[in-house]
């Protein structure tokens, strides 16, 4: 199954020779700028996969890593849960959803909760899955939560289009997705964090192409490479960082290049364009951010969950004393935040970054322990 | 009987009068063979154990039953034979008793009434008494089932985690992660170019061979079976106050199954597995149960995959060797492994 071309990828070796020659370069980098560089990994995959490699641990003397905001889960804001758990409760609905997002806290409680109390809610693997469902139960509305960057967003964009080809009537989409450019831009327009480069989301890339990263280095000054999740994927892209950063470079890297192309996938961005429209929405730890979240155009209201099934707004709760948002900010490590590994846990997660696999405490959690 | 197998379990299967007395005399005493069932007595009555009895029980609910390598019957045999096989003791009985769901189509019944005769066939262990309910359509999966297991341990062996020392070595008898990507892909309707198959096997003749081959050189033996390698081997850090360190590059996984957890965002080190056997060892003669096990059904792809220290903190740790050489740690799976999305 692994292809020739990815195991490659994985070869310890080359790995460790790679390594020693990326320490090199950090350490060059070091002399260079002098101080440590800090560079931040947008996406949680990045996070997670320097962690299980154990590549943190072997760069910690010459880099300092930090994870942002690009877990599409923890950004999800409380009161979206709340809808959600709201949206449950109507009579006959089944709600469907990826195994993520029944952990997430809402204000009051997690749609997992909610659940054991009656609801109907099912984890799917993919929006197709919950389509098959809704064809299943003609009779009962199926809404689906969509959430996710621009990896999920096409694939709901065509699972709608299936929906429609194929006369379902019963299935409603509830679109959390989220665009990521916004969020980098709102992050840096606030002159926060600090940092020296930043390595962009691999899997969203191959989607938006590299070309559109480009207004990281042109607006904000800031060097970045775009990366793959391997352990060699993510040492390549650390060496293009420091030549870039050491080079003054005009444009982002990439480093990812079996998989990302300058326009990325214009079928995809097509399917999206073609059903969803961009507007201003929350992210938790983050706020309103304009013209950030893929919601369906007015002409697809039949199928637009907020549109056919409108609720009331719900009070906002008491927010969580967890760190969350700061995190998602590149401010604060989980460490510091006095909930990690007592109160917050895998178990019982008091904020979403403890919740998803992409989400960075959940990874501290993990990996990152040491007692 | 022919035209009964076309037919559901009516709730009327389990009310004890005409239609369960049917099923038992049509059904399972014709794949049960032991005297002691066909004797039909409410006990029974078994010959004197040649040791200490070692009892073990344990419920089997799994969706879908029918499954790649797999169904719940053999599950029910292979799961309680390996719990008390871990223990070092000979199982020889099985009680099994079946909740089924009204509707459940009588076929599928005896198709796993004759997987769980024919595994405990395999694993040489008898059927020898059982018990059948049955509840409404919409209150049960299909089928569940509890399986009870009696051996003996043989004298003069004393496994235990009291046993496990510094230098001690950590073997398994094969691929990880096999039977829970095996159910997960299945339950969520994915296909990969290679099935994924459960690992599903009654253990105790390859942990009796190796008991009897190398004496003395086991120390401990756990099936991770929930919560997979990794959570199996943080209970045995924690049980013993060692330090367990699993080496990252000899975690045997097999290529379908890297390629489904990677894709699914999960990890194979969590994953279920129900025909692998942790095997803690005599770290001087590790090679010679290695070699006594590859030469063994279900042990052909035994491997090494750690090693025990002495602790370094106040409880015993769990981690695992990079492929850099550094060291992280491994805690219990937290809730069930679900997919992630990116």
């Amino acid at each position: 199954m692994l292809s020739e071309q990815l195991k490659r990828f994985r070869e310890p070796q080359l790995a460790r020779q790679m390594l020693d020659k990326v320490k090199k370069s950090l350490q060059e980098l070091q002399a260079h700028l002098g101080y440590k560089a800090t560079f931040m990994e947008f996406c949680g995959t990045h996070t997670a996969a320097f962690s299980r490699t154990g590549l943190r641990e072997e760069l910690k003397e010459d880099v300092n890593l930090l994870s942002g905001p690009g877990c599409p889960v923890c950004v999800t804001a409380d009161s979206h849960i709340d809808q959600v758990i709201a949206y449950s409760q109507l009579p006959n609905v089944i709600i469907t959803t990826y195994g993520d997002m029944v952990k997430v806290p809402g204000t009051e409680k997690t749609l997992q909760e909610q659940k054991a109390c009656g609801s109907d809610v099912r984890i799917v693997y993919s929006s197709l899955e919950a389509l098959e469902i809704a064809k299943k139960n003609s009779n009962r509305p199926v809404i689906f939560i969509g959430v996710g960057f621009e990896t999920t967003t096409p694939t709901a964009a065509m699972t709608l289009r299936k929906a429609m080809e194929e006369g379902v009537n019963n299935f409603y989409l509830y679109s959390l997705h989220k665009a990521t450019a916004p969020a980098l831009q709102a992050l840096f327009s606030t002159n926060l964090p600090n940092i020296d480069g930043i390595l962009l989301p691999g899997h969203v890339a191959i989607i938006t192409g590299r070309r559109q990263w480009d207004v990281i280095t042109k607006d904000y000054n800031l060097q970045g490479t775009i990366a793959g999740f391997e352990a060699l994927d993510l040492l390549i892209a650390l060496e293009d960082l420091c030549s870039r950063i050491q080079n003054s470079s005009k444009q982002v890297g990439n480093a990812y290049g079996r998989a990302v192309q300058e326009e990325g996938n214009i079928i995809a961005r097509q399917a999206m364009d073609h059903l969803f429209e961009l507007r201003d929405g929350p992210w938790r730890g983050l706020g309103t951010i304009s013209q950030s979240v893929y919601k369906l155009k007015k002409e697809y209201k039949a199928y637009d969950a907020e549109e056919v099934f409108p609720l009331p707004s719900i009070p906002q709760g008491k927010p969580s004393p967890c760190l969350c948002g700061e995190i998602l900010k590149g401010l604060k490590k989980p460490f510091e935040c006095p909930l990690f590994a007592h109160r917050c846990n895998p178990i019982r997660p008091q904020g979403p970054c403890m919740v998803s696999h992409e989400g960075t405490c959940a990874i501290y959690y993990k990996y990152e322990r040491t007692v | 009987m022919k035209e009964v197998k076309e037919k559901p379990i009516l709730l009327a299967h389990g009310d004890g009068g005409a239609l369960t007395h049917q099923l038992v005399q049509d059904l399972f005493l014709q794949h049960f063979k032991h005297e002691a069932l066909q004797a039909q007595n409410d006990g029974a009555l078994l010959k004197a154990l040649s040791g200490p009895p070692v009892l073990s029980t344990d419920s089997f609910v799994i969706s879908p039953y029918f499954f790649p390598g797999g169904d719940i019957g053999k599950l029910a045999v292979a799961g309680t034979v390996n719990d008390i096989a871990v223990t070092g003791a000979i199982p020889l009985y099985l009680t099994v008793a079946f909740i089924l769901e009204e509707g459940l189509p009588i076929s599928d019944l005896e198709k796993i009434v004759a997987s769980l005769a024919k595994t405990a066939e395999e694993a040489g262990v008898a059927i020898v008494a059982g018990d059948t309910k049955v509840v409404e359509r919409g209150h049960g999966d299909g089928i569940y089932i509890n399986t009870t297991g009696l051996g003996y341990m043989p004298a003069e062996r004393h496994l235990g985690y009291h046993q496990i020392q510094a230098g001690d070595k950590i073997i398994i008898n094969g691929t990880i992660g096999d039977h829970g990507l095996s159910i997960l892909s299945t339950r969520a309707g994915i296909a990969f170019d290679t099935e994924l198959s459960s690992d599903c096997a009654p253990l105790n003749h390859l942990i009796e061979a190796i008991l009897q081959s190398c004496p003395g050189a086991v120390k401990f033996m756990r099936d991770p079976t929930r919560g997979g390698v990794a959570t199996t081997a943080k209970e045995i850090a924690l049980a013993s106050e060692k330090d367990l360190i699993l080496d990252e590059e000899a975690l045997p996984i097999g290529e379908t199954v890297a390629g489904a957890a990677e894709f699914l965002g999960l990890d194979p080190l969590y994953m279920a597995n129900e025909g692998k056997v942790i095997i803690i060892v005599d770290g001087e003669r590790a090679e010679e149960v290695l070699a006594t096990m590859r030469e063994l059904p279900h042990g052909h792809n035994s491997a090494v995959i750690g090693k025990v220290e002495e602790k370094k903190s106040h409880k015993g740790q769990l981690y695992v060797k990079t492929h850099f050489g550094s060291h992280r740690i491994l805690d219990m799976i937290a809730g069930d492994p679900l997919p992630r999305i990116c």
